[in-house]
């Protein structure tokens, strides 16, 4: 028995619980990828429809329309335009929520122009009662020519009846539901004679959007059949009106809604979200609540992490038969993932705060709250999105920046949040404040270290608005400025909505995160551990000579610590080091710190990694120690401490304001479409890092 | 009496008469700021800037203070 594969495509407004219809389908038979050549999320998953019937099935980006403003929504138009796409659609499921209906079925009438087989979904259907409103089913699906389903993802119900209807796509009808071609008869007449095989609506879109269009074209569509940009648009907005009477007429009789029965939530909610006072106090309270989250209840499991790698570490040293392969496992694999691991608590505090804020509607109000004040330092309400999911990874913080219609807002917020302290300067933070601040309390109540993870990440928030009010006086960009962001209504978070993107991004960022560093431990442990020279091949001989020609009685003991030191210097990895040294020493850097310095370029959290197995290659001691207590240990030639106040307070001023990630230079790039903005932010951003660090260390030494 | 967006008080209800349509964008129209539509204040931010609005009986959305002067209405009486 052959298997019949149905390729289903979601489309819907953004907070239609579009999502949600997804995940029920699918559970976690999901794919994440980027759609090629751009950086939007392209959700792929799978269900099983009946016995021998699979869909896969695409979450496609939330859109309003098929006008799009964003690459995200061009990425709905690319596809629904391209037949030859391997993902084009054998059925659309418009996904509605019942109580945006009006709005939301323009979206719908422009996918059924289309002539794609559609059904339409009206989720939140547990909303009808406690809202007052009721559907004529029979009425909607005769005049929207199409099959409706009513769901509730809450409940869970309606998916069952849902898959029955994608079994059935190839009866659903294709035609039109209203006729658009209307608003202007002459000129939609010439356009269908000279292009008799096309779609009428598809053209249209050729026409008035600008998206890649493979099999039509353009230019000769355009050339003949374009108006002044002004014509285009008063068509547009004619075709717009015209859709929404026809939607108008159907929902007259098809929707009734008896406000008697609504109770409003909604507004009593908004009343406090919104207040000028409480609203603000709100914020800052969640705002408290994530930090608590990720300073102090990570580090329990934190701290579990970093002794179990340790003993990991330790035990594969043991256990295994000695020589270079285990030497690269418990030297450079081992503490090398330690060093991604750590984090994942973090990150998941992080993104768990954030896709509740996102679901539950509530970020909206906070970009209503803020736009305002955001606006006198150049950026947008929208912008407290990026600056806030920039506290976890400012590689999605940077692509969330897309919904700011005003490119000269995005561009300041694409510009400056990599200045927040994303998850990955917390373990070089962490681990430096443990060395260089004292554990103490203040007062018997602040604790000295969280405090100053607390000035770190104030020190970056500072420093992200002060560069967007730089930038904003120094570009001069004229754009149009508009902004238009939806209020959705409240909705309690879904739990597996949640649970299934903390563990997406968590995995993501652990992977992606995770590859780099596993390959930049293994290749300084490779270069740690072999060298050029005599001096590395003969470092055995050389320090038994020192030690027994000494003046001094040293204690033979010793010898084994001394050798592996005097054998890292020697190393490939010494050398480059030593290299760098000139230029790192005036902001109280030794060689060592110098190549963690440079390896953490492709990403930060590497610093830590790169010291542990610059540190455990250098050290014959079989203790199970920490990184931290291996930092802790390091002394300079003269006996003094090599994590002293001021070079640790150097290292943070560095990691705080150097641009040192590859991966936010290139999504800058993506997202900027030059080089020229991630240029101007490595060059300010880590020009700037060199100076504070220098003048801190100079002033403190 | 005729107005314009931001001139309005929250609670005020108004039904659009005309916004000028080249120069607020497409989106708008989108969300329901057309003619013959009815809208209402919500809330105005604490600095008198974006307001949020509920148009066409359903589309709750928020905009600022210069696209809403484009947007010309006939406020109902209370």
């Amino acid at each position: 028995m052959s298997i019949q594969n149905i390729t289903v495509a979601l489309i819907g407004n953004p907070n239609t619980g579009k999502t949600s219809v997804f995940n029920q389908l699918t559970g976690l038979n999901q794919q994440v990828g980027n759609y090629p050549g751009i950086t939007v999320e392209k959700k792929l998953g799978f269900c099983k429809l009946a016995n021998n019937i699979k869909a896969n099935i695409l979450d496609l980006p939330g859109t309003y329309s098929l006008n799009a403003s964003s690459i995200d929504e061009n990425v709905v138009i690319e596809l629904m335009l391209n037949k030859n796409d391997k993902l084009f659609p054998d059925v659309a499921v418009v996904v509605s929520d019942v109580e945006n209906l009006k709005r939301n079925l323009l979206l719908f009438t422009q996918i059924k122009d289309l002539e794609v087989p559609s059904i339409l979904v009206i989720n939140m259907a547990d909303r009808m009662k406690p809202k007052g409103i009721s559907l004529d089913i029979p009425h909607l699906e005769k005049e929207l020519k199409t099959k409706i389903v009513l769901v509730s993802t809450r409940k869970g119900t309606g998916i069952e009846e849902l898959k029955k209807q994608i079994i059935e796509y190839k009866s659903l009808s294709t035609e039109p539901c209203l006729n658009a071609s209307s608003i202007d008869v002459d000129y939609f007449d010439k356009l269908r004679k000279a292009f008799p095989n096309q779609l009428l609506y598809k053209l249209w879109l050729v026409i008035t959007q600008d998206v890649n269009f493979l099999n039509l074209e353009r230019n000769e569509i355009r050339s003949s059949f374009t108006k002044s940009h002004s014509d285009l648009k008063r068509l547009q907005q004619k075709e717009t009106i015209k859709r929404y009477q026809f939607i108008n007429d159907t929902l007259k009789i098809g929707l009734t809604i008896d406000s008697e029965h609504a109770t409003d939530l909604r507004s009593k909610l908004d009343k406090i979200l919104t207040h000028k006072i409480f609203g603000y106090v709100i914020f800052f309270g969640i705002l408290l609540l994530i930090f608590q989250s990720i300073f102090d209840w990570s580090s329990y499991p934190m701290d579990f992490i970093d002794t179990t790698f340790a003993d990991l570490a330790n035990y594969a040293k043991r256990h295994l038969p000695a020589g270079e392969f285990t030497n690269l496992i418990s030297e450079g694999i081992i503490p090398g993932i330690g060093g991604i691991v750590i984090f994942i608590p973090q990150i998941a505090f992080l993104f768990l705060f954030i896709s509740v804020l996102e679901e539950s509607g509530y970020m909206s109000r906070v970009v209503f709250l803020m736009d305002k004040i955001m606006r006198r330092y150049g950026l947008s309400g929208k912008s407290v999105v990026p600056l806030i999911s920039g506290t976890a990874c400012a590689i999605p913080a940077i692509m969330s920046a897309r919904n700011i219609e005003n490119w000269k807002e995005r561009l300041i917020t694409i510009l400056v949040t990599p200045f927040i302290t994303c998850s990955a300067r917390l373990p070089v933070y962490a681990i430096l404040i443990s060395l260089i601040i004292p554990n103490k309390r203040l007062f018997g109540l602040f604790s000295l270290q969280g405090a100053t993870l607390m000035i770190l990440y104030l020190l970056g928030f500072g420093m992200a608005l002060f560069s967007a009010y730089i930038l904003n006086k120094i570009l001069k960009l004229k754009t149009k400025s508009y902004f238009v962001v939806e209020m959705p209504n409240y909705k309690l978070p879904l739990f597996k909505n949640v649970a299934i993107n903390v563990l997406e991004k968590t995995k993501s960022f652990v992977f992606g995160a995770g590859k780099i560093i596993l390959a930049i431990s293994i290749i300084l442990w490779f270069l740690g551990s072999h060298g050029p020279g005599k001096e590395f091949r003969d470092a055995q001989k050389i320090i038994e000579q020192e030690v027994y020609n000494s003046e001094y009685q040293i204690n033979p003991s010793v010898i084994p610590d001394r050798v592996s030191e005097y054998k890292l210097e020697h190393s490939y990895i010494g050398i480059i080091g030593k290299s760098i040294e000139p230029v790192i020493k005036p902001l109280g850097y030794d060689w060592k710190i110098g190549i963690a310095v440079v390896t953490s370029f492709a990403a930060r959290e590497v610093f830590v990694g790169t010291l542990a197995t610059i540190y455990s290659v250098g050290s014959k001691s079989d203790d199970d120690i920490t990184i931290k207590k291996r930092m802790e240990s390091e002394v300079h030639e003269d006996g003094s401490k090599v994590f002293n106040f001021a070079t640790g307070v150097s290292l943070l001023l560095f990691y705080a304001f150097a641009m040192q990630c590859a991966s936010t230079l290139a999504i800058t790039k993506k997202e900027t479409n030059t080089w020229k903005w991630p240029l101007v932010q490595l060059v300010f951003m880590s020009g700037f890092a060199y100076i504070t660090a220098l003048i801190a260390y100079q002033f403190l030494k | 009496m005729k107005t314009t967006v931001d001139l309005l008080q929250i609670g005020d209800k108004a039904t659009i008469i005309a916004v000028d349509l080249d120069r607020i964008p497409l989106k708008l129209l989108e969300m329901g700021c057309f003619p013959n539509n009815d809208l209402e204040i919500i809330q105005i931010a604490p600095l008198g800037d974006p307001i949020y609005l509920n148009v066409n009986n359903g589309s709750h959305l928020a905009i600022r203070k210069e696209m809403a002067r484009e947007i010309e209405v006939e406020l109902h009486a209370k």
